[in-house]
């Protein structure tokens, strides 16, 4: 990897300031950042790390809100929001592997946006709002297709506010080399509906299975879901599976994560 | 250059990084500990493995500079104070948990950080665990036999290749 300056400020102020300078760039887990750095394909000359920031960690309720630093690790979430937002944290202690949980952050996976990441289902799935540091931003404007997302240069993730749910789950479809989604669906029930989100399908990232959301709304339950099918138009197709394996999964996932509701 | 200083096994050690530094390249050509391997350097295989602090991470995918002040525990760490294998290390011996012995000590790190947060754990929990972690000669068998009788679980019963 090309050589840089490297910066561990321990507030957001700082963080924001050295992030203002040209061609910076915040790190946070690195888990996907150092690896893409490698190859080549990222080269930033100054990376401002987020691990430093203690006001940036951490996973607390309030009210009817999950609200999680951005620097929290994929391991704190499985562990701390269990209580208060079990299908959250489960999704959490599936990611990658142990080691990948211990590093990889959830401001780090939602600002990366890969169309096979975990938690852009989550945050969809349960109309989560993305806290910047200079606004809040609605999950549905987030999300902007594959590795696309509303931020500015140089705006960070702060946190992210979970509306909590009556009952979810997520349901993955490991791809098993590189175990993120091959398509996972997170299904959520609030007392004004279900909502449905769509993770390692489509080629246009994360999205709202929207037939399924109004099944679900008036009888959540997988019989619902009977006869609905997922279109392959826009699905991925790669060598892992075709675009109609993926819209079948679709389907499959979601029933699955409607049965494991919780 | 900047100057990282670690506490590495126990012992304070410093030496010079660059932004760009990793954890393991520091650790093995800065501080000279070549128990740490890199097989993949792409965050895959878990040959890199080190304790940060007390958490298992894949050190080919940290900054030395972002570890600055840390606790790191290596596989040179690992061993009981007169020098003998530890538990978890003989087990790996006995078993034929290794053949080449290039992933060993990343599944050693990996393996005693799933003993300390799960000292008796199931065979489906220490294959679980390990997923992070490659081994291209052993098939694994004998390595989730190692981890289950290091955790004093009987395994006289298990039936593998010896
Ligand atoms: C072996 C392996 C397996 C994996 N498996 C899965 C899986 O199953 N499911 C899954 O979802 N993911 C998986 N991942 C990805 C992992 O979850 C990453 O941790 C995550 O995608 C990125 O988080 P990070 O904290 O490491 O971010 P980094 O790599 O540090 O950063 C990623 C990007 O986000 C930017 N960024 C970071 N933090 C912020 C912030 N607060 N505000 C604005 N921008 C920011 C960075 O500049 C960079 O562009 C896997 C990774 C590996 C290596
Ligand atoms: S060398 Fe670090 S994961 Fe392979
Ligand atoms: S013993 Fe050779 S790679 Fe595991």
């Amino acid at each position: 990897m090309y050589n840089f300056d490297f910066v561990k400020p321990a507030s957001v102020e700082d963080a924001v300031a050295a992030l203002s300078g040209d061609e910076a760039q915040p790190l946070s887990g690195g888990m996907t950042l150092l690896p893409s750095m490698k190859q080549r394909l990222n080269a930033p000359a100054t990376l401002v790390s987020l691990t430093g920031i203690d006001a940036l960690k951490g996973v607390c309720r309030d009210g009817d809100m999950l609200v999680i630093g951005a620097a929290t690790p994929h391991a704190v979430v499985a562990r701390d929001a269990a209580a208060d937002y079990p299908a959250l944290a489960e999704l959490a202690g599936q990611i990658g592997d142990p080691m990948v949980r211990n590093r990889g952050t959830i401001g780090g996976s939602l600002a990366n946006n890969d169309p096979s990441a975990c938690y852009p289902a989550a945050a969809l799935a349960s109309g989560a709002t993305i806290v910047t540091d200079k606004r809040e931003i609605a999950a549905e404007e987030f999300f902007q297709g594959m590795f696309a997302t509303a931020l500015d240069e140089g705006e960070i993730i702060t946190s992210v506010k979970f509306p909590i749910p009556q009952k979810a789950a997520y349901a993955k479809f490991a791809q098993p080399a590189s175990r993120f989604a091959l398509t996972g669906a997170f299904v959520a029930q609030y007392a004004d509906g279900a909502r449905v989100a769509i993770t390692g399908a489509s080629e246009n990232g994360v999205f709202r299975w929207s037939e399924a959301e109004t099944a679900l709304s008036s009888n959540f339950s997988a019989d619902a879901l009977n006869g609905l099918a997922a279109s392959a138009d826009q699905m991925i197709g790669d060598l892992h599976g075709t675009p109609e394996y993926r819209a079948h999964l679709v389907g499959v996932m979601t029933r699955r994560a409607v049965g494991a509701a919780h | 250059m900047t100057k990282v200083t670690l506490t590495v096994n126990g012992r304070s050690m410093s030496g010079q990084a660059e932004g760009r530094t990793l954890l393991s390249s520091f650790l093995r050509e800065e501080l000279g500990l070549t128990g740490t391997h890199v097989g993949c350097d792409t965050s895959q295989c878990g040959a890199c493995v080190v304790h940060v602090d007390g958490q298992a991470v894949k050190s080919c995918t940290v900054l030395a500079q972002d570890v600055e002040g840390a606790n790191v525990t290596t596989i040179e760490g690992m061993a009981n104070a007169d020098g003998s294998l530890n538990t978890l290390q003989q087990a790996f011996q006995d078993h034929h948990g290794l053949q080449c012995g290039f992933c060993t000590p990343g599944m050693v790190m990996a393996a005693s950080s799933l003993l300390a947060e799960n000292p008796k754990p199931t065979e489906a929990e220490v294959r679980h665990y390990l997923e992070g972690n490659i081994c291209r000669c052993t098939g694994y068998h004998n390595i989730v036999k190692a981890v289950m009788a290091a955790s004093g679980q009987d395994v006289s019963d298990t039936v593998a290749a010896e």
